[in-house]
């Protein structure tokens, strides 16, 4: 390494030097900073706790006579928590905040360190988990007062938040594609417009049996169907491996693209700077 | 120890309509190479943006425990070359090394070296001043106890006391700068990037924050690369300047060197009529060695000015034209700007001259 200090300079009384602080570090240090953030502003994670419980009363309440008439054994307030769930999780990110970083300046003073290119996304994604985890809390808990119970019982509900999680925590890819390609926070905002195809082309209202026609057929390739029949399998169903593999599936493939397109993203915004 | 000639970039020729001979777009006078190695060497740095060149063939040569200062109007390029230096943008032509590694090639090599303070002070305003201090320290590869090490030698610096605890967005423009230098000195880097460190800052804090500079140069004897708009700031730091104007570098030397180039003493007319009459009227005038004019002010240079104060005020007066001012000073680096660029650098951050009204 050159030596850069003159020779005739006095000596630095300390001898602390920049090294690689390891991936753990960079990633949990991204991630602390995202998590200290939420706790800071929690007006931001209103409507993401206030949408799912709204549409969860708002479900039950107009369509539950109606579909448990209609279809017999059918519990309703079952299969809407995991719908409320999926609202609740989807499209909850801190590209917002990822916006206002690259706006600011702040996003350059982490780039020009030598953190990870990685875990600047990942520490986000990190935080975006234990938020979605944490979000699906109050919504079981509100499902437990109305009576819905999990056929797996503890470990079945930790299941049901881990893939809940990682269903929220793919779908942030495209969120924080947009907020790296793009930098602009109206962009971001819309972003959310992705949430309604997935949210509402599936089976958040009925049953797939009750879907037909075009509907059908889209719900046959959303991947929410595979992971909201996961859910609801973890409820009322025991542990049935297929459904939760195809859940699983889903939300990989999910990740794959969104994945592939925010790291590209990344990689795009640190190269053109 | 040896003396090493400036080398600077030559670009452009001058301005027309001066009766004297142009400086050198380049090299002017010599000084110590304050070190053995060079902290920055840059050679033919490009960078575009679409059809807009930013940054156009700049070369440096950044002496280990140099202070070198970058001076030049807002949209001169200042900001964009260190941003290139910094990693943070890649040259879409020639090269550079900080640090002795190459920007674009070996470029977290460089991002462990080099400490940088942007031009806004990028700061979370969610955040205290103490995580952000951590969490710098802690990318920097810190431990808890080096953090704490660093953090108590920059409290000095940063001296905003128990607010360093307090969220961000409190703090008063100053408070934040400080902050933002301590940040980018929290791994105590080997060069140091300040893009324009005390701009909006009030004096009191502009002078706190150069003599953090100075003792991080004279202590530490950190190379530090400082870009500015100030002119009283390159001049009173830097131990070489470097004026960019378009991208370009058009002059470099000490700030003296400079100013000399310029002669001993200006005069500056602030006129009302003919400006060539004005311009061959003084021009004819013993000891004057140069005449400038832009809009309505006359630039005269001469080597003993308060000698031709009198026989330029009377050849104006006797060529009919109106004199509204007239000006007696020291050259600035402004000065230097102007007779190079033709125009002045902008900001009216003139320095302490004796004036003679």
């Amino acid at each position: 390494m050159t030596v850069l200090t003159p020779p005739d300079a006095p000596q630095p009384t300390y001898v602390i030097k920049a090294r690689k602080a390891g991936f753990v570090v960079d990633t949990a240090s991204v991630a602390g900073r995202a998590l200290r953030g939420i706790s800071r502003e929690p007006a931001a994670i209103i409507p993401a706790l206030f949408i799912p419980l709204f549409f969860f009363i708002v479900n039950v309440g107009a369509l539950q006579d109606f579909s448990e008439q209609g279809i017999p054994g059918f519990d309703y307030k079952a299969f809407q928590l995991p719908v409320a769930i999926i609202f609740a999780v989807t499209g909850v990110s801190r590209a917002s905040t990822l916006v206002t970083d690259i706006q600011g300046g702040y996003f350059d003073r982490l780039v020009l360190t030598p953190v990870r290119r990685l875990s600047l996304l990942l520490g986000l994604m990190v935080s975006d988990f234990a938020l979605v985890c944490a979000l699906c809390i109050p919504v079981l808990i509100l499902g437990s007062v109305v009576g819905v119970r999990f056929e797996t019982g503890f470990l079945g509900i930790l299941v049901f938040i881990v893939m809940a999680g990682l269903w929220g925590l793919v779908f942030t890819g495209f969120p924080y594609a947009i907020a790296l390609k793009t930098g602009n926070p109206q962009a971001v905002a819309s972003s959310f417009i992705i949430f309604f195809p997935f949210a509402f082309l599936t089976t958040s209202m009925l049953p797939r049996e009750a879907l037909t026609g075009w509907l059908d057929t889209v719900a046959g390739y959303n991947p929410v169907t595979y992971v909201l029949a996961g859910l609801r399998s973890l409820e009322t169903e025991g542990w049935v491996w297929a459904t939760l593999g195809q859940a699983l599936a889903a939300i990989a493939i999910v990740g794959v693209f969104s994945m592939s397109l925010c790291f590209a993203a990344l990689r795009g915004r640190i190269r053109r700077g | 120890m040896s003396c090493t000639p400036l080398v600077s970039a030559a670009a452009g020729s001058g301005r027309a309509g001066s009766n004297r001979h142009r400086l050198p777009i380049a090299s002017i006078g010599m000084i110590p190479a304050p070190g053995s190695s060079a902290a920055i060497q840059a050679t033919g740095l490009v960078r575009r943006f679409g059809e807009f060149t930013a940054v156009d063939g700049v070369d440096l040569d950044v002496r280990a425990g140099e202070i070198y200062g970058f001076l030049g109007p807002n949209g001169a390029g200042k900001s964009t070359a260190v941003r290139v230096l910094c990693t943070l943008l890649a040259p879409n032509g020639g090269s550079a090394t900080v640090a002795g590694f190459d920007v674009e090639t070996e470029p977290e090599e460089v991002r462990f070296r080099i400490g940088v303070a942007l031009q806004d002070a990028a700061l979370d305003p969610q955040q205290t001043g103490m995580e952000l201090l951590r969490l710098q320290g802690r990318l920097y590869g810190l431990n808890k106890a080096d953090v704490a090490a660093r953090l108590d030698e920059l409290s000095t610096l940063v001296d905003i006391g128990d607010a360093l605890n307090r969220r961000i967005g409190t703090y008063s423009g100053g408070m934040k700068r400080r902050l933002d230098l301590a940040a980018a000195l929290v791994h105590n880097p080997e060069v140091l990037f300040l893009d324009e460190p005390t701009t909006g800052l009030d004096p009191v804090s502009r002078i706190k924050v150069w003599e953090e500079v100075r003792r991080l140069n004279d202590e530490l004897g950190m190379t530090i690369f400082l870009t500015t708009q100030y002119l009283e700031e390159a001049d009173e730091l830097a131990d070489r300047v470097g004026i960019i104007a378009a991208g370009k570098i058009v002059a470099e030397g000490t700030p003296e060197a400079l100013k000399r180039s310029i002669g001993d003493d200006v005069i500056v007319v602030r006129i009302e009529g003919d400006a060539s009459l004005a311009k061959s009227a003084v021009a004819s005038v013993e000891g004057v060695t140069s005449s400038d004019m832009h809009g309505d002010e006359l630039t005269v240079g001469a080597a003993d000015g308060a000698a031709i104060v009198s026989p330029v005020a009377v050849a104006l007066s006797a060529s009919g034209v109106k004199v509204k001012e007239l000006t007696l000073r020291t050259p600035t680096l402004d000065d230097v700007f102007l007779e190079i660029t033709g125009n002045r650098i902008g900001v009216a951050d003139a320095d302490s001259e004796d004036e003679i009204q």
